[in-house]
């Protein structure tokens, strides 16, 4: 258990300490949600009708963004072989490595999603299912996200390449997020979209690291 | 293990048996295409659709072969990743561009039906969508399989994203119900007998048959294809050694 719980504090270090940790997050979905009404227009009635949507995708492309950390720097410098050889399963090593990121970028952008989509004009009583679904999301785009990220390890433009494979992988969290968000607002029933993403997080958190390991050993054979 | 006829797994035995059956499923899949097709021209208007109903003799069967492709790309991938078998990720690599241009096909003649019938040419309906996201996932499998120099390395990522991405195949079924906005449900098969006429049933099944008689045609020339373009690699390698 000691074990894990360093694995636990480095990758929580790491992910919110290196390279400027949740700010650069937080700063593009914030850049995105500016620019959104730029390229929309500023009529109030039509950006409240998109607000909560574009909340919910602007967060998954924004966790996106952090995923070449997650294993390209450790593949670099040697480090993910010696968690390869270390007595705890490469499985949970990954797990643990997707739960940190999601601790260090996934839960602060669950706190600006409801923000920057009340600045679009969601209705405040949105916000709580708006939060839940980021924090939800978050981890459910944290695990399937690994995965392309370990696909793409040692392959030439690995950023680019992660976001091709991962971007259909998140079809259907942002179609059950967005589709409970779209029910709430206009007053339909919302928990069945919203227990669909979490069965899916749920299946991502315990099937992901499966893939990621199996990607993880291929890499590194 | 599960017993494979070595015909399957033995590069020289399966060379020996591809060498006819790649042309005999050929003409198989002309033979039926053209009876299938026939039929279809020669079938009535429909009382709604009109001419256009015949558009879906090319589309139905391009959509089952979308997923079906999948399903072979995914259990090859399976192969290759757990018992290693060399033939079947040449077979995998060899079916990812197949079961993309069925996609693309399926797509395509369904957006021209829908212009008609819908009066668009797209409408962001569940199950066109998870249809799109199957052909971006057949793009990714191959974006990966190019991108790694490795060859080893780059057939067993690739199976492990194929994999993943047979996790995508049951939510695209599972869509139509949850989402069903625009998109008719299953027709053909369904409990209670198909709902389609006979005279359109049956250049319906016909063409999937020529659909899937072709692909097992391609598929094989494909994967003798790759099996040559080893070997000559391997013996070029050999010649470079001296």
């Amino acid at each position: 258990m000691s074990r894990l719980g360093a694995l636990m504090a480095r990758e929580t270090t790491l992910a919110w300490g290196r390279g400027g940790g949740p700010m650069v997050s937080v700063g593009f979905y914030a850049g995105v949600a500016t620019l959104l009404p730029l390229a929309i227009g500023p009529e109030p009635s039509r950006l409240a009708a998109i607000a909560s949507g574009a909340a919910w995708v602007a967060l998954a492309l924004a966790s996106l963004l952090s995923l070449d950390r997650l294993f390209e720097r450790d593949f670099e410098d040697g480090a993910l072989d010696h968690l390869a050889l270390s007595p705890v399963p490469l499985e949970l090593t990954c797990a643990v490595k997707c739960a940190g990121q999601w601790l260090a970028t996934g839960a602060p952008l669950a706190l600006a999603a409801p923000l920057a989509a009340m600045g679009l004009g969601a209705p405040p009583s949105l916000a709580p299912l708006i939060f839940a679904c980021a924090l939800i999301g978050g981890l459910a785009f944290a695990f399937t996200g690994g995965i392309g990220a370990a696909l793409s390890l040692g392959a030439r433009r690995g950023g680019l390449l992660t976001a091709v494979i991962v971007l259909p992988l998140f079809v259907s969290p942002v179609i059950f997020g967005g589709g409970a968000l779209s029910a709430f607002a206009s007053g339909l029933p919302w928990v069945g979209g919203f227990a669909y993403l979490c069965a899916y997080a749920a299946a991502a958190v315990a099937l992901g690291p499966l893939f990621m390991a199996a990607a993880c050993r291929n890499a590194l054979s | 293990m599960i017993p494979v006829p070595a015909f399957l797994t033995n590069p020289e035995r399966f060379m020996a048996f591809s060498r006819w059956a790649a042309p005999m499923f050929g003409a198989i899949a002309l033979v039926l295409g053209l009876a299938g097709l026939w039929l279809g021209w020669s079938a009535p208007p429909d009382y709604q659709q009109g001419a256009t109903v015949r558009i879906l003799f090319i589309h139905i069967p391009a959509a089952w072969m979308s997923e079906f492709v999948y399903a072979c790309l995914a259990v090859a991938s399976l192969l290759s990743l757990v018992w290693r078998q060399v033939l079947a990720d040449a077979a995998a690599q060899a079916a990812a561009p197949l079961g993309a241009g069925f996609t693309l096909l399926a797509l395509v003649t369904g957006s021209l039906w829908g212009r008609p019938m819908w009066g668009t040419y797209w409408v962001w309906d569940a199950r066109l969508t998870s249809v799109l996201a199957l052909l971006l996932i057949y793009l990714a499998y191959m974006a990966l399989r190019a991108s790694l120099d490795d060859e080893t390395k780059a057939a067993r990522a690739s199976a492990i994203l194929a994999l993943v991405g047979a996790v995508n195949l049951p939510i695209i079924h599972y869509s139509v119900d949850w989402w069903n906005t625009l998109h008719q449900g299953a027709s053909v098969f369904r409990a209670g007998g198909s709902a389609l006429a006979a005279v359109y049933y049956w250049p319906a099944i016909l063409l999937a048959l020529a659909y899937m008689s072709a692909f097992g045609s391609l598929w094989l020339v494909r994967i003798r294809g790759e099996v040559w373009r080893r070997r000559a690699e391997t013996a070029a390698l050999r010649a470079a050694r001296g």
